[in-house]
């Protein structure tokens, strides 16, 4: 039962409201997460100008990743077959995705440190989801300005695609529902890393070449991969579902070869279990802590 | 409510694997019994010292008191709660502050840790007025309520802390090291609070401890462990009678003087120049002593050192300290 | 004197060394990177070939020597600053300047045995990885290598340099996250870890060339490409670094006097 509660992760989506019982672990979570995170963002506000910087900076941090972008299309047309509305298509649903699982979970990389130092265990001590508590400390509303970035970029390329693009009502609702799902899988990710930190304590790194490497490969179009790493991205590390695979419906372009065209709407599906694999594994992590005290 | 003691420990055991190099590239491992089948009780409103040298297994149980660690055989309930399968049901009922480490949010300020613990731990809101109040009042916390944990000094940081354990009214207070590293004067206010707690509250106490001190303050009852074994269970005077213990006498004299040894019930140690130390029953009062050596010589400073909890367990077990206790201490790293 | 500054450089070489899975965790990452960038410059220079005067395997010569460098040359961090600002903030420095060798030199020393070692323990691995997965353009013989390996000595030291400076701010800055965070951005950005300097536009790219964060990583990469030739174009290449390594030393010393000063004043 215990477990159950710590497993569930801040945003209540792993394991949902399947029951009664069930049910409380995550309204708890979602609780917990609330309270934490306002009174972060609150004692940031007490210093408004240095907020203010670091907003700024986080905003071009993610800028520059950007620039980078248009740099390249200052000297190409096209890249990999697509057009620069295209690619900034795919670079405004990444980033607004991974933005938005950044500003909610990013506080999870300073996991490996808390089981090391043993702080974590204060977590423990408290009558709250271990995971809401873990996710929400330290929560740092700066991280807004990758979302932001990220959105600029979406509404940009919205505008530049109006007429390349046959749109309709499936493909518009596609674009939202992209970011969602996206910012979930990159959620899960998020967890499954600090997971593994449970067992390996200075992995810490491993996760970001999922989650930022995530990032930048999907900010390209996938027809400048290796045709393995794709599909490596499709049926192993599903990172292709959280834009490129509904990008290309939306874009009225082919699935990569081997990937079935019904896929470009399974980013539920595959959100949902890597949802479900990410609690298994926080669980279990959660589990091996308990016992070994390490 | 049963009629069942607060604390039961019935045959806990907790075994680690430790793997150990052996080698370049070899790992061995091996099997530790931190804690080696332990039994007590505690009944509610008593005040028990918890002591051992490091390595014995002592925050090894107060984890699984706590419910952070999962006991790897044995019985254990704290207010008729498992605490490895019931962890936050059980948080809301007891109150747990670690001398080396803080509970409360680094980088904020202790009010705010104060507000957070109000919603996690769902404390009705004139419950918690009045503790914060009460706590502030007798820890002395109203200039600090203001300044992030993290500028605090230790002594300051401790007193937050305990008022923090204290808010949402626990019936079981774990203190792990509570005066550790603090002032003579942040130590007596600490133990003058937890003794008021504990008459007034009926709170009950679990301390683990190296300074005896806070024991024969406190304490009526001492649990004394060693290689994860429970090897006492009573009384503070049965302890000393059982290890022994000696208080020393360090007196510091207007210059270079022979050894002291004229004064009754006590015996000349060794000397450091103008500095001369002698040993006392621990039972015995130092003040006749004092009176009997300030006649004699030219008196500058003195001080009473308590016998730490190594010694008295050294001389309990007839060992020196360290050597066995130094091995396991490894081996529990 | 010289021999404490040994002593304090192999300690900071064997301080990391003993982080095994983080170096692996780190090179895991590196590779990951290594292969996204070296596919969108495939990309990129599948369109426009001799892009920046580089050829397809110069460019992805560069790509891995980005990723072997990253932590070498700082590009992204210089790995010391967060623990010397730490220092400065919590007043522990005061120790610090009191100890008989000088406080620059203690890190310089401390730094360089870092990126010893981040250069033997993650540099090489993507580097060699990078070369066996795409067939990229290696130095001219062993005078190549040594010549690249000396760029990359001063690259390293002049990221010191710029770090040391940037950490120098807390003493003045009650919160020096935010002089951190731009030099950040300015590393990444200047440095051409995100895309080479010569393919830079125009003026953007006369001027990202000149900043110091150029002896980072653009300057060694075109070493190792054999870009500047060999002798009088080689000599430029160092001299630009020294030049830089020389300003921002001066410059760091400055603030690091004025700081001492300071803290004697406040006592800390």
């Amino acid at each position: 039962m215990d477990e159950l509660l710590t497993a569930a992760p801040a945003e209540g989506t792993a394991g949902g409201a399947r029951t009664e019982e069930a049910y409380r672990p995550a309204a708890d979570a979602l609780r917990t997460y609330r309270m934490v995170a306002a009174l972060w963002i609150r004692s940031t506000m007490t210093y408004r100008a240095s907020f203010a910087l670091t907003l700024a900076s986080s905003f071009c941090v993610t800028f520059f990743d950007f620039v980078v972008i248009l740099l390249m299309f200052g000297q190409v047309r096209g890249l990999g077959g697509f057009s620069f509305a295209e690619v900034a298509f795919l670079y405004g649903t990444t980033g607004t995705a991974f933005g938005i699982a950044d500003l909610t979970l990013g506080s999870l990389q300073r996991m490996g440190r808390r089981i090391r130092d043993g702080s974590l265990d204060v977590f423990l001590l408290r009558p709250a989801p271990l995971l809401a508590q873990v996710a929400a400390d330290a929560f740092a509303l700066r991280r807004l300005g990758r979302v932001l970035q990220g959105l600029m970029v979406l509404v940009w390329s919205l505008v530049l695609l109006r007429d390349e693009v046959a749109w309709s009502w499936g493909r518009a609702l596609m674009v939202p529902w992209t970011v969602v799902c996206g910012a979930v899988i990159f959620m899960a990710v998020m967890v499954l890393g600090a997971s593994a930190l449970f067992w390996l304590q200075d992995a810490a790194e491993v996760t970001n070449s999922f989650t930022y490497g995530g990032n930048t490969l999907l900010q390209y179009p996938p027809t400048v991969f290796a045709q393995d790493l794709v599909k490596g991205v499709v049926f192993v590390v599903p990172l292709a579902f959280v834009n490129w695979l509904p990008a290309l419906y939306v874009l009225g372009r082919p699935a990569p070869p081997g990937v079935p065209s019904w896929a470009a709407f399974a980013s539920p599906l595959v959100a949902l279990v890597c949802c479900g694999a990410a609690g298994l594994a926080w669980r279990a992590g959660v589990r091996s802590y308990r016992s070994t005290g390490s | 409510m049963s009629c069942e003691p607060l604390i039961v420990l019935d045959g806990i055991e907790k075994t680690f694997t430790v793997r150990r190099k052996a080698g370049p590239f070899r790992r061995e491992k091996r099997e530790v019994r931190a804690v080696d089948g332990i039994s007590f009780t505690v009944d509610r409103g008593e005040m028990v010292g918890y002591i051992g040298p490091n390595g014995a297994g002592k925050s090894t149980t107060v984890k699984m008191l706590t419910g952070i660690l999962t006991p790897s055989g044995g019985r254990l309930r704290v207010a008729g709660i498992d605490p490895a399968r019931d962890r936050t049901r059980l948080a809301r009922r007891i109150g747990v502050v670690f001398g080396q480490r803080t509970t409360l949010w680094w980088d904020l300020p202790l009010r705010d840790s104060y507000r957070l613990v109000h919603r996690m731990y769902r404390i009705p809101d004139d419950r918690y007025r009045e503790n914060l109040a009460r706590c502030v009042d007798l820890l002395d916390l109203g200039d600090l309520l203001d300044v992030p944990v993290r500028q605090l000094s230790l002594g300051q940081r401790m007193r937050g802390d305990i008022a923090a354990a204290l808010l949402h009214d626990p019936e079981v207070l774990y203190l792990d090291e509570p005066t550790i590293g603090l002032d003579v004067v942040s130590k007596s206010r600490v133990r003058a609070f937890l003794r008021e707690l504990n008459a007034e509250r009926g709170t009950t106490v679990l301390l683990t401890t190296h300074d005896l001190t806070d024991i024969e303050q406190l304490c009526s009852r001492v649990m004394v462990i060693d290689h994860g074994r429970l090897v006492y269970d009573g009384g503070l005077p049965g302890l000393h009678a059982a290890g022994d213990g000696e208080r020393t006498l360090v007196v510091d004299l207007a210059r270079a003087f022979p050894p002291i040894d004229s004064v009754p019930g006590a015996r000349f140690v060794r000397a450091e120049g103008p500095r001369q130390y002698l040993a006392f029953p621990a039972s015995a009062s130092a003040a006749p002593l004092v009176a009997a050596v300030a006649e004699a010589y030219p008196l500058v400073d003195l001080s009473v050192r308590e016998p730490d909890i190594e010694s008295v367990i050294a001389k309990m077990y007839g060992g020196a300290p360290g050597g066995t206790h130094e091995e396991r201490r490894e081996s529990l790293m | 004197m010289l021999r404490l500054y040994a002593t304090v450089a192999a300690g900071g070489f064997r301080r990391y060394a003993t982080y095994r899975v983080a170096t692996l965790a780190g090179l895991f990452t590196n590779t990951v990177f290594g292969f996204v960038f070296s596919y969108t410059y495939i990309a990129l220079w599948a369109e426009r070939p001799q892009l920046g005067g580089y050829s397809m395997a110069d460019a992805l010569a560069y790509v891995w020597i980005g990723q072997a460098l990253i932590t070498v040359c700082g590009m992204m961090g210089g790995g010391f600053e967060a623990e010397l600002i730490e220092r400065i903030r919590t007043g522990d420095i005061a120790v610090d300047l009191y100890r008989p060798a000088d406080l620059q030199g203690w890190w310089c020393a401390a730094n360089a045995g870092r990126a010893a070692y981040q250069l033997l323990g993650r540099g090489a691995v993507p580097l060699v990885i990078g070369a066996f997965a795409f067939r990229f353009t290696l130095p001219a013989g062993p005078a190549g290598w040594a010549a690249f390996l000396l760029a990359v000595a001063l690259g390293s030291l002049v990221s010191f340099a710029l770090w040391y400076l940037v950490a120098m701010s807390a003493f003045w800055l009650l919160d020096g996250q935010g002089v951190v965070q731009v030099a950040w951005l300015a590393g990444l950005f200047f440095s051409g870890m995100l895309l080479p300097l010569n393919v830079f536009p125009g003026a953007l790219g006369e001027f990202a060339r000149a900043l110091p964060w150029a002896a980072l990583l653009q300057v060694p990469a075109d070493v190792y490409l054999g870009r500047y030739g060999d002798g009088p174009g080689l000599l430029r290449a160092y001299g630009f670094q020294l030049g830089w390594l020389a300003v921002l030393l001066a410059a760091g010393r400055a603030a690091q006097a004025a700081a001492t000063r300071k803290v004697v004043v406040q006592g800390g």
